[in-house]
């Protein structure tokens, strides 16, 4: 009786062990499986994002060198026939004297001072060159050199007569040329320059007098259209400094205040929840509504300018509001209602509370959540091109009334200009300073959650 | 089956003197929504005693002590009604401010939560809130005094700069005693100020409600009846949102007048 007992026993033991063991087996297949596609996820993910950057650097590092000439430029007298540097007299008025400046200014524009820089090129260049072929040989420097030669002279007449050494960028096709980013076997008729001026690039290239130099034009210039070879992207970056200014003024202080009244002291109701439902929905709509909105809004109805930083600004303020207020109340909540109730129970008001212990509490994901939208309305540009943002504009705005555009714009209207083969790489050399100043906000966002974090 | 109850010295000695009521509930309800907590409330709370409220989960113990300094103000959706007061003045008061209500009846809660602060920020916020310290030697005698009636004083002395979380539990729970001290309550609320601490420094605690009761009325909520009996001069005997029986400490635990209670203390259910 007791052993067939123990016998049962024993036998349903095992036969429970055996459905264990059974079940587990396909528990660690289904486990398995899981991490497997999980692996394969995150593969694919860094795959692709290699292959992303590796094409974005192969293409853009090299455009931060641009072929350069450096010739040794003489400023002849008898090309640069203007009178002496007029100076101002004591019994002149200034009106007169501006006018008396203006009628030099004007004899240094009209100055040849192209065929001055012709003829520092045919030094470098062997045998006789025929009038015929100045158009071959000018369109080897970059057009707008010669006002760069101009302003030099302007600035400091006493060079007339010198030979100066001169830095001079050579232009786009050239650079496009000599990187080979244009196929060399192609016809003469599908070429954008001649065969005379690619061969004189390759020379002189081979001499010395063509080499690659850092592009500082990149950085300092603005847009050009005249002359490709020096489009920059100073305008596009104070046009998105700017707009960056205004979205940090406006929305950091606005987006936290109504997220802490929201989420410490309103009280819950209809109207609250109707709120509540619209902010989240608002960080739903696309960026290019909130375009239109501005177009309406701030250009046709308060009559702003177009293009200006400043509706720019305030547009993209509109889009990050609504991720810096969810941004916010997720850090508030995040706080333990522990430290809430310990500080009411010594009698601090609720005013105190929030502002002694939740919201520095609260400062690391406040602040991360706020450059990260920040980060996110520097990379917007479908907005901007409803509000002008994408007009061509060759200055460097100093105000956030002047018209400019932005860096995530810059690299919209590059890639679609004309001049594929030299645009393409400055694209994505702008690309690589745009992503560099979205990793730096980033990294201070992370260094500002740590900073704070281990502040206790 | 009774507990074995050893009545607190220092109760002995006050018995005979005639004490003023501090606290005193008349008919409180308390409804969280539509939810009936409580089922009226009538209670008198005299000055320096050490009245524990015991009883099962959920029978409305934490919640009525949560309404004498009003910190039930900050659960939505919870009201109250009927009557609190604090030396005859109605704490419900419309004009009264909570915030002073708060200063007078410091509250301790059962998971200890220090501000993640230096321990000297922890005690000298609530004074330097209150405005109780004009000068900073005023502040670190208040410090020092706070914590020395906490019984934490020579355990931190040395490193009041470092911060009140890196304490141990009980150090912790003794820190928020001494914050509670420092902005000198009248009446000090403890919601079961030692469930979350081993038993050594439970003791420590109990030992401090205990010197703490020659200054203070204390209330505290406890659901350990063996620390009802060793800390309090009274006990209050809540069940489902009812007031059962209040009386002696030595009474309740043996010879409770309702069947509810006897139940209770012998384990019957809870």
């Amino acid at each position: 009786m007791t052993t067939t007992n123990l016998d049962t026993v024993d036998s349903r033991r095992r036969q429970r062990l055996d459905t264990v063991q059974r079940s587990l087996k396909s528990r660690h297949a289904r486990e398995r499986r899981f991490q497997g596609m999980g692996l394969f996820a995150v593969i694919t993910a860094l795959v692709l994002v290699t292959i992303l950057f590796a094409s974005i650097l192969m293409r853009g590092v090299p455009a931060f060198w641009q072929a350069t000439l450096y010739l040794d430029v003489h400023l002849d007298p008898e090309v640069i026939q203007v009178d002496e540097r007029p100076v101002r007299q004591a019994a002149e008025s200034p009106a007169q004297f501006r006018e008396r400046e203006l009628v030099w200014l004007n004899q240094l524009g009209m100055v040849n001072w192209n065929g001055l820089i012709d003829e520092a090129l045919k030094a470098h260049l062997p045998g006789e060159i025929e009038s015929r072929q100045t158009r071959d040989l000018r369109a080897l420097v970059a057009s707008g050199e010669r006002f760069a030669l101009r302003d030099r002279v302007m600035e400091n007449p006493g060079l007339i007569g010198q030979t100066i050494s001169v830095k001079m960028l050579a232009s786009a096709d050239v650079d496009v040329w000599l990187k080979g980013n244009i196929d060399r076997s192609l016809a003469d008729s599908r070429q954008q320059l001649s065969a005379q001026t690619r061969e004189w690039a390759d020379y002189l290239k081979e001499q010395g007098v063509i080499r690659n130099s850092f592009s500082t034009a990149l950085f300092l210039n603005t847009d050009s259209r005249s002359s490709p070879a020096s489009a920059g992207l100073a305008g596009a970056f104070m046009g998105s400094l700017f707009m960056m200014l205004i979205v940090i003024a406006l929305t950091v202080p606005l987006g936290v205040a109504s997220a802490i009244y929201l989420e410490e002291f309103a009280p819950r109701n209809r109207l609250t929840d109707l709120i509540e439902i619209n902010i989240n929905n608002l960080a739903a709509v696309p960026s290019i509504v909130f375009g239109l909105l501005g177009a309406a809004i701030f250009v046709g109805y308060l009559g702003l300018p177009l293009s200006a930083p400043l509706v720019g600004g305030l547009v993209l303020t509109l889009m990050t509001l609504p991720t810096i207020i969810i941004a916010t109340r997720a850090a508030l909540r995040s706080i333990p209602p522990s430290i809430r109730q310990a500080a009411l129970g010594i009698g601090a008001s609720r005013v105190q509370t929030v502002f002694h212990h939740v919201l520095p509490l609260a400062l690391p994901g406040i602040l991360t959540g706020s450059i990260l939208g920040v980060a996110q309305a520097l990379g917007e540009t479908a907005p901007l091109l409803l509000i002008g943002m994408n007009a061509f504009v060759a200055n460097v705005p100093s105000s956030p009334m002047d018209q400019a555009t932005a860096l995530p714009v810059q690299i919209y209207l590059w890639q679609g200009n004309e001049l594929r083969n030299f645009f393409e790489a400055r694209t994505s050399a702008a690309i690589i300073v745009l992503l560099g100043l979205m990793l730096s906000l980033n990294a201070v966002a992370i260094w500002l959650r740590k900073k704070f974090e281990t502040r206790w | 089956m009774t507990v074995s109850v050893t009545v607190p010295m220092a109760m002995n000695k006050r018995t005979l003197e005639s004490r003023n009521v501090k606290m005193s509930a008349r008919g409180v309800k308390v409804f969280y929504g539509e939810n009936e907590a409580l089922h009226g409330i009538d209670i008198d709370i005299l000055e320096n005693e050490v009245i524990a409220f015991i009883g099962p989960s959920g029978c409305g113990k934490s919640t009525f002590l949560r309404c004498l300094n009003r910190m039930n103000d900050t659960i939505a959706g919870a009201r109250v009604e009927g009557q609190i007061a604090l030396d005859g003045n109605d704490i419900y008061d419309p004009s009264l401010d909570v915030v002073l209500l708060r200063a007078q009846v410091g509250i301790v809660f059962q998971k200890p939560n220090p501000f993640p602060k230096s321990i000297y920020e922890n005690i000298a916020y609530g004074p330097r809130l209150h405005g109780l310290a004009r000068r900073r030697a005023e502040l670190d005698d208040i410090v020092e005094s706070s914590l020395r009636r906490a019984g934490l004083w020579d355990e931190v002395k040395d490193r009041l700069d470092q911060p009140g979380t890196g304490l141990s539990g009980g150090q912790q729970q003794r820190l928020c005693i001494a914050r509670t001290i420092a902005v000198s309550p009248e009446v000090i609320l403890m919601d079961e100020p030692c469930s979350a601490l081993d038993p050594i420094a439970t003791g420590k605690i109990e030992q401090l409600i205990d010197e703490l009761s020659e200054s203070y009325t204390i209330v505290m909520v406890t659901h350990n009846m063996q620390q009802a009996a060793r800390v309090a001069h009274k006990t209050a005997f809540f069940h489902l949102g009812d007031l059962v029986e209040m009386g002696d400490t030595d009474d309740i635990f043996t010879n409770p007048r309702e069947q509810r209670t006897h139940d209770y203390i012998t384990g019957r259910f809870g």
